[in-house]
């Protein structure tokens, strides 16, 4: 691990805020030219990570190491990294151009100069010839893109994003993260990414890290983080899961539901508690009479790309996804393939999870 | 002014000990921060108000509560509560023949009743006469426009000691209004230096003040709510007393709260409209400040009238807890 | 309840409130003295009294403090509002209440209390000390015209200007102020009408020598009203209609625009 790889650095970074701990002892580096996207819930702490590696906050404890330096006592005006607020904060006295040349201003460059950069700026967003427009006529995602537009024409090493697509209806979303992406390979800029949307985060990231309560769960990239979820909270929260309490009687062998399921998974000992995790999409469904378990369907919706049902086998409901349908009340059977299940150490019992019960 | 002696030396080194300890305060923070901090702002101005605002108060705590020798009492207070106190005491320590002579002063405590008595009339009045002003004013139907709320508004902006003393050639006894009855062949009429008189000039320069409250809590109210209420089935009547008149609480709130402290603390008015014969607790206090020179006492007057105005604030708040009625500001 | 009767009741209102005014009006113009009799039209009393040296002075007195303490009252309160905006809740409560206390008060009381300091000081009461008691109680009301401003600002616009470079004495200027600047405006202009209409604090604050207006005019009141008085009043309600005038239709183009 050559520490000069690191673009940032965080090393034991903590944060209390009016006696509640927001962050607890993270550790996290950040490559260059990397989209690494800080995934969880509200509350988790991720933009507050943000906002201290952009400067807004101080950490209560830790260092902020920027290419090796420590940069905690560095005000957000004098640190190489440009930032995307949640609702784009546009100065609404300026017109789009003098918002995108905000930043260049400051820095002295000619006037010439600063024309030149901000009009590739507005071809780079799609935005020509808007320059003169006033900031409240534009709509919400034309809004985004200036904001976007001011960030990158200071030509940060880092560009840090606060759930910048919240505001925008579905489809231009999908649009605007593919953009994002693109604009982020073709620029070479490292992008730090904060969403709860895990799918955003799974389409646009080289590497996704979990939080939950200001603790890191899970960093990976997005497959492992899907394949393999490191407990159930990021199983639960990454795609949809059945997540089931049961127990390992020995390796490759664990009993939930009422059925001995083989598996692939070792080294959990013999007759332990465990969460047994598996995908919607990984059950199937078979003749009741051929399945491993059997059950009857309890509810059948459409969601357009599949079907959901919900089988009950009476030990357990399952949420199935299939693209051929199943008749409600009908009885069918259950076969998982033993690489789809996935065994984890159990949380803690008071964690409210979501997710099916019993053992 | 007689009072300046009494420079109490553990007052001023509180006060400057206070200051002190902003100042490091301050340094502390600027310190810990590295210019984000723009809470820093506020202290040109938490300075200015401690020695302009809570010193001042504090002084007056510190002046009631003491003698004009310094010496700690409460005979303020009690004097306010007995108006003849100190030379009640004097009568009760020269033995019991004088006695008799024992007599509580109320003049204190008539005044200030008085008072009370008088804003609240006047608060009724323009209350009354407000209400309808700033309903119609509101009054879509009408169309008025802001033309009218510019009329309402330059009478408040005109000085009100100029307009109170139009007043006077109104009412006085050779003012307009007596030479219009006479040369009517009726009676001239006593219309000045009396209750009536003060009365009037009270409501005449705060009915704006109720006026604009309610005013803004009506065009604030959204009008697809009297409609909901008519089809719904309600009358003009009562849409107006179970939708227009409950939403506009805040503004009433709002505009008794404008009018009642000032007319309560008011000395001008009564001065000049009333002549010697209408005191009120305003010119009370006045009176001992400046024409007795008795500060302690005064200072126990103010600190009463504070009270008791912080007392029928917190009343009105619990009315309008949101603080949604509309003022000036 | 019928449109006629609505205006009329409207109509007798405002006949009330203006009744003294039109009343003074007239008697600007009445040749002689007598406060009831016509003596005939005239411009006497306008000549008076602008040779009256004592209603110059207190003229002067009046819009030039008015200016002063309004300037700094808004310099004051805007720099105030600023850090309270960013002060968290509990000290941001204090400054409230703090700043609400004022208002609260009684002016007399604050009059008062503000004697009593400046005698207790030993400060010579005059210009200054009536100076000094305009800005303080000027200044809340700035605060309270300019924090709502503020809190409908975005609140990470500051954070975007620092993020692009800017250090915060440019934010301030550059990014905090223009957003704010209508109700520093209002804030200012309400302080100087404050200040102009002012009575009961600058008679405690100042000295029998330095008379604002109102203090002069309730001298000259208790003895009895001179004609002069009310040529100023005609005068006074004048520059008011006019200026209220202007500011109407001004607020009219721009929402037209």
């Amino acid at each position: 691990m050559v520490e000069k790889e690191h673009l940032i650095d965080l090393q034991h970074i903590s944060k209390d805020f009016d006696g509640t701990t927001v962050l607890d002892d993270i550790n996290l580096y950040i490559r260059k030219k990397e989209f690494v996207t800080l995934l969880g819930p509200s509350g988790c702490g991720k933009t507050t990570t943000l906002r201290i590696i952009g400067g807004f906050e101080y950490p209560s404890a830790g260092k902020v190491l920027f290419e090796g330096k420590d940069i905690v006592g560095l005000p957000p005006y004098k640190r190489k990294v440009n930032t995307i607020f949640q609702k784009y904060a546009l100065f609404p006295h300026l017109n789009v151009h003098d918002n995108i040349a905000f930043g260049l201003k400051i820095a002295k460059m000619p006037r010439d100069d600063i024309r030149r950069r901000v009009e590739k700026m507005l071809d780079l967003v799609n935005l020509r010839g808007y320059g003169k427009r006033s900031v409240d006529q534009l709509s919400g995602g034309q809004q985004q893109r200036v904001a976007i537009a001011r960030a990158l024409v200071n030509e940060p090493q880092v560009l840090l994003l606060d759930e910048p697509l919240g505001a925008l209806d579905l489809k231009l979303r999908k649009d605007m993260q593919l953009e994002l992406k693109r604009m982020q390979q073709a620029l070479g800029i490292t992008f730090l990414y904060v969403t709860h949307d895990q799918e955003e985060a799974l389409t646009m990231s080289d590497t996704v890290v979990v939080m939950r309560d200001g603790k890191i769960l899970q960093i990976g990239d997005p497959k492992s983080v899907y394949d393999e979820p490191a407990n159930a909270f990021v199983a639960d929260f990454i795609g949809e899961s059945n997540i089931m309490r049961g127990k390992m009687l020995y390796d490759e062998l664990v009993r939930f539901s009422g059925f001995d399921f083989p598996c692939v998974d070792a080294g959990f000992g013999q007759n332990q508690p465990v969460d047994v995790v598996v995908r919607p999409e990984d059950i199937m469904i078979v003749g009741e009479d051929v399945g491993q378990i059997s059950g009857v369907v309890q509810s059948v919706l459409f969601k357009g790309v599949h079907y959901e049902m919900m089988i009950d086998t009476g030990e357990t409901v399952f949420k199935v996804h299939s693209t051929v349908m199943q008749p409600q009340g009908s009885r069918v059977g259950i076969n998982i393939v033993p690489y789809n299940i996935h065994i984890m150490k159990p949380m803690p019992v008071d964690d409210p999870e979501g997710g099916v019960e019993e053992e | 002014m007689s009072q300046n002696l009494n420079l109490p030396a553990w007052l001023v080194w509180l006060f400057l000990a206070l200051l002190a300890a902003f100042v490091v305060f301050g340094i502390i923070s600027v310190k810990r921060s590295n210019g984000i901090k723009r809470s820093f702002f506020a202290s040109p101005y938490a300075v200015w108000m401690i020695l302009f605002t809570v010193v001042p108060v504090l002084l007056i705590g510190y002046y009631s509560l003491t003698d004009a020798s310094g010496a700690f009492t409460l005979d303020n207070f009690k004097n306010f509560w007995d108006s003849n106190y100190s030379v009640n005491q004097l009568y009760a320590q020269m033995g019991p023949e004088y006695a008799v002579l024992i007599q509580r002063g109320t003049v204190n405590l008539g005044i200030l009743l008085y008072s009370l008595w008088m804003a609240f009339l006047c608060t009724v009045i323009c209350l009354a006469l407000g209400y309808p002003a700033a309903y119609f004013m509101a009054d879509r139907q009408l169309k008025l426009g802001s033309t009218l709320v510019v009329l309402f508004i330059i009478p408040m902006w005109m000085n009100f000691l100029l307009r109170t003393v139009a007043w006077m050639t109104l009412l006085e006894d050779q003012g307009l209004i007596n030479t219009l009855l006479k040369s009517l062949g009726l009676h001239g009429a006593q219309l000045m230096y009396n209750d009536g008189a003060v009365l009037l000039g009270m409501v005449y320069n705060f009915l704006p003040f109720m006026v604009f409250p309610i005013y803004t809590s009506l065009t604030k109210m959204d009008g697809k709510l009297l409609e909901a209420a008519q089809d719904l089935g309600a009358n003009h009547v009562h849409t107006f007393m179970r939708v227009t008149m409950p939403l506009s609480i805040p503004g009433i709130i709002s505009g008794i709260t404008m009018v009642f402290m000032p007319s309560v603390t008011t000395f001008f008015i009564p001065r000049i409209l009333g002549g010697g014969n209408t005191m009120m607790f305003g010119d009370l206090i006045e009176n001992r400040f400046l024409t007795e020179g008795n500060w302690n006492v005064g200072s126990a007057l103010s600190l009463i009238m504070m009270v008791l105005i912080l007392i029928s604030l917190s009343i009105l708040r619990k009315a309008d807890p949101e603080g949604e009625g509309g003022g000036i500001v | 309840m019928s449109k006629f009767a609505k205006r009329a009741y409207l109509t007798l209102i405002l006949f009330f409130l203006y009744v003294p005014i039109v009343v003074l009006i007239f008697q600007s113009f009445n040749a002689g003295k007598s406060r009831a009799k016509w003596e005939g039209f005239s411009f006497r009393w306008y000549a008076e009294l602008f040779q009256d040296q004592a209603i110059m002075k207190a003229l002067y007195v009046t819009l030039s403090i008015a200016v002063i303490a309004a300037v700094v009252a808004t310099v004051l309160g805007t720099l105030a509002a600023i850090g309270i905006h960013a002060m968290r809740k509990r000290p941001q409560a204090l400054m409230m209440t703090m700043t609400n206390l004022p208002m609260t008060m009684p002016d007399i009381v604050t009059g008062i209390s503000l004697m009593i300091l400046f005698t207790f000081t030993r400060i010579e009461r005059g210009y200054v000390t009536m100076l000094l008691a305009h800005i303080t109680f000027n200044t809340p009301y700035v605060i309270l015209s300019v924090l709502p401003k503020l809190k409908q600002m975005n609140k990470h616009t500051y954070e975007a200007a620092l993020d692009l470079g800017a250090p915060p004495s440019y934010a301030l200027l550059h990014v905090i102020l223009p957003e704010i600047s209508p109700g520093v405006i209002t804030g200012c202009l309400l302080a100087f009408t404050l200040s102009l209409d002012d009575f009961v604090i600058s008679y405690f604050t100042t000295s029998p020598m330095v008379q604002n207006l109102s203090t002069l005019i309730y001298s000259k009141a208790r003895i009895g009203i001179e004609p002069t008085l009310n040529a100023l009043s005609a005068l006074m309600f004048l520059a008011l209609l006019a200026l209220l005038m202007i500011v109407n239709h001004r607020a009219g183009k721009t929402a037209k625009a």
